[in-house]
């Protein structure tokens, strides 16, 4: 991917927009491969991390939050334009995160119940992903992302190699660590049959139910690419565990719930409602 | 950049990096006189408040910890304390020491990210944490592993260091074994030695003349360094509970700006390390007491840029304080209490790492939230931020430019801003108006 012989270590910048800064923080939790990550890549852009902050042209973006700006729109076509490899790092950028629940209701509303003098406010009344807007060559999902993760992507880049993570379910995940199971155990509305691998399942080890921070699983039974089967998942949900309509619709409709399927099987059950 | 014409002179910095969110400075100046300081922070509203509304009280800890991924447990904590009061649950004994744990870890690994890779640098001459590595290496490494040890205690409880996932209403979802807690300690005597390290190192620092009258506002606690508990006390003598916090501290938009203004009595005042040391320095351990004797350091700090004395020393604290409750703990019987939902409004702050982060919950009969309040510690300094720049600036004319632009930049990042929680492009705008 970047000429072996070019002398120039490969230029890296890291963009944010809409978020958190926690997959940001991810990147400085790296810790030691933090440092030997700045041997190998030149951080021309990081000001999180960085008050050097050198323009473009770069060979490889990370892109943290989503687009809620009419300015951040324009913004990201110019990093785009900028940029050889363009990755998405979280939810909010893939699937334009937590904040895209205001998708679903009348931002002037929001604004109002949270400032007293809506009309300084500027905003989008929509929270999207980055790929709605430009061509994304990876996404890299979670919420936060997973720092080994991040490092692999990074280093299959520096190597030539086209990334590939896992895309099967956290259950998966589950089984290799040996947890009980804590949809079956525990009846819990446990998003993980639909989840995508990634956290090392940590919210069933921890006794819990997982929320779907990493997004969509690639579907088990359909094959790699097709989304996994949320209708079976949220009817249990109904009919086992005794959820009613809208509360599977707030199952679906959380840190990733604006990307497809989840976005779309809480709008069945809102409809149910 | 700057631009000259016969009246006014505007000095723009596209961005001051190391800290988080997005933000602009824009100071205007007439002859030798500050006439306006805008701290503008346009990191884009994300509406948490908003979208709280209509969801369930088991979902919040979950979302809010997503309005910040550099204090998820402050924003955690908050809420679950918001919302236990709101049931009439008391959270004591081992599950009361793992929050307090948890807590430790977030501020450990928060403040030895600021000191070693976003303020240090300032006083070294560096662009970075990154950039300082090259000559010093052993001490940004020695800062980075400090800061592993923080992440380690959220890791080990929490599942993950950002945004973890035990924390709820009642307790956890899984409490540690005491032998999963002992495996901690190596490496907290470790850091706890370098924390040391760190108050003698940034003791070194040379520091510009420049103390000032702060009201300082924090928790205070009977018999500990506050975290989730205590009453808001302020140096000027208020003394109140959290319930009454919001007849006090009073919010203002300000029209440049997307966070909001927060002021008691109609004043700015301050939070975070600083006033927390300063209104709680009787309840630091012998070993902090010792340390700042040691360097002839007398409490109150009244100079901003000795935050990155506070805060060292609140890392030590906080390892010396892990360490102690890791000693004491015995697990509980069982990881949360129950919760009997009821309807009701609940109000809590506790101590972030950059000050109090105030809450309020209104729930009804089936536990959905119908009102949500969030005071973020940003948005609390933001007023005592420009009020300080009003006052540096006049040593600051005199500096090309630039350099004023980079003096501005260093004065923010003292106090920490996290522009994510209120919002991290800092765009600094001087304009200078002649008087001719
Ligand atoms: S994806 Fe999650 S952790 Fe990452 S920036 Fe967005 S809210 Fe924060
Ligand atoms: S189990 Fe689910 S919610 Fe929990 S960290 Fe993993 S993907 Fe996120």
């Amino acid at each position: 991917m970047f000429d072996p012989d070019e002398r120039q270590r490969p230029r890296l910048a890291v963009v944010k927009f809409a978020s958190c800064d926690g997959c940001q923080l991810s990147i400085l939790n790296l810790e030691e491969d933090l440092l030997a990550l700045g041997r190998m890549l030149d951080i021309a852009y990081f000001p999180e991390a960085s008050s050097d902050m050198r323009p473009g042209p770069y060979d490889i973006a990370l892109v943290e939050g989503s687009i809620t700006t009419a300015e951040d729109a324009h913004r990201i076509l110019a990093l785009r334009q900028q940029t050889k490899v363009l990755i998405t790092i979280g939810a909010c950028a893939t699937a334009g995160g937590i904040q895209a629940l205001r998708n679903w209701a009348d931002v002037e509303s929001f604004k109002r119940a949270v400032y007293p003098s809506p009309a300084y406010i500027q905003s989008l009344s929509t929270s999207t992903p980055i790929s709605e807007h430009v061509h994304v060559d990876f996404e890299l999902w979670g919420c936060p992302i997973d720092k080994g993760q991040l490092l692999r992507v990074i280093t299959d880049l520096l190597v030539g190699v086209q990334p590939r993570l896992p895309a099967d379910s956290v259950c998966l995940e589950c089984k290799r660590r040996g947890n009980v199971c804590v949809l079956v155990a525990k009846g819990l509305p446990c998003l993980g049959p639909v989840t995508r691998t990634g956290c090392g399942a940590i919210c069933p080890g921890m006794g819990r139910d997982c929320y779907g921070c990493f997004g969509p699983s690639e579907g088990a039974r359909k094959g790699p690419g097709l989304p996994p089967n949320t209708t079976s998942l949220a009817r249990h949900f109904h009919s086992e565990l005794q959820l009613v309509p809208i509360e599977v619709m707030r199952r679906f409709r959380g840190i990733n719930g604006y990307v497809s399927p989840f976005r779309a099987e809480s709008d069945i059950w809102e409809n149910k409602s | 950049m700057s631009e000259e014409t016969a009246q006014t002179r505007t000095i723009a910095v596209d961005m001051v990096a190391r800290v988080e969110g997005e933000g602009a400075l824009r100071v205007t100046v007439k002859g030798e006189t500050v006439q306006d300081v805008e701290l503008r922070i346009f990191e884009p509203p994300r509406f948490f408040e908003a979208f709280l509304r209509g969801r369930h009280y088991e979902e919040v800890p979950d979302i809010v910890a997503r309005i910040c991924g550099i204090c998820p447990v402050a924003y955690q904590m908050s809420a679950v304390h918001a919302l236990e009061w709101v049931f009439g649950l008391r959270i004591d004994g081992g599950l009361r020491d793992l929050r307090r744990l948890l807590y430790c870890g977030e501020w450990i690994e928060s403040h030895a990210l600021h000191v070693y890779m976003l303020q240090a640098p300032d006083f070294l001459g560096y662009e970075s944490g990154l950039a300082m590595a090259k000559d010093q290496a052993a001490v940004v490494t020695r800062g980075l592993r400090l800061k592993k040890a923080g992440n380690a205690i959220m890791t080990l409880l929490g599942g993950r260091s950002v945004h973890p996932v035990s924390v709820k209403v009642g307790g956890f979802s899984r409490v540690p074994l005491r032998r999963e807690l002992e495996g901690l300690k190596d490496e907290l005597l470790w850091a706890r030695d370098a924390a040391v390290e760190t108050v003698h190192w940034v003791a070194d620092f040379d520091y510009p003349e420049f103390a000032l009258d702060y009201n300082y506002v924090a928790l205070r606690h009977p018999n500990e360094y506050p975290f989730n508990e205590g009453r808001v006390v302020a140096s000027s003598g208020l003394q109140i509970s959290a319930s009454e916090f919001e007849q006090h501290f009073i919010e203002h938009q300000v029209d440049y700006s997307n966070a909001l203004h927060c002021k008691l009595q109609g004043s700015s005042y301050l939070v975070g390390p600083l006033a927390r040391l300063n209104l709680n320095q009787e309840h630091l351990t012998p070993l902090a007491r010792q340390v700042l004797a040691d360097r002839r350091i007398e409490l109150p700090l009244r100079n901003p840029f000795q935050g990155i004395i506070a805060r060292s020393v609140e890392i030590l604290y906080a390892l010396e304080e892990s360490l102690r409750l890791i000693e004491l703990y015995e697990s509980p019987s069982e990881p949360a209490l129950p919760v009997v939902v009821r309807p009701g409004t609940g109000m809590a702050c506790t101590e972030a790492p950059r000050g109090i982060l105030y809450h309020r919950y209104e729930v009804d009969v089936d536990g959905v939230i119908r009102d949500v309040k969030i005071v973020p510690p940003t948005s609390q300094n933001q007023a005592r931020i420009e009020q300080d720049l009003r006052l540096f600036m006049p040593r600051l004319l005199r500096l090309p430019d630039k350099g004023a632009a980079l003096a501005c930049e260093r004065i923010i990042r003292c106090y920490d801003p996290c522009i994510s929680c209120a919002t991290h492009f800092l765009n600094l705008e001087i304009k200078r108006e002649s008087i001719a």
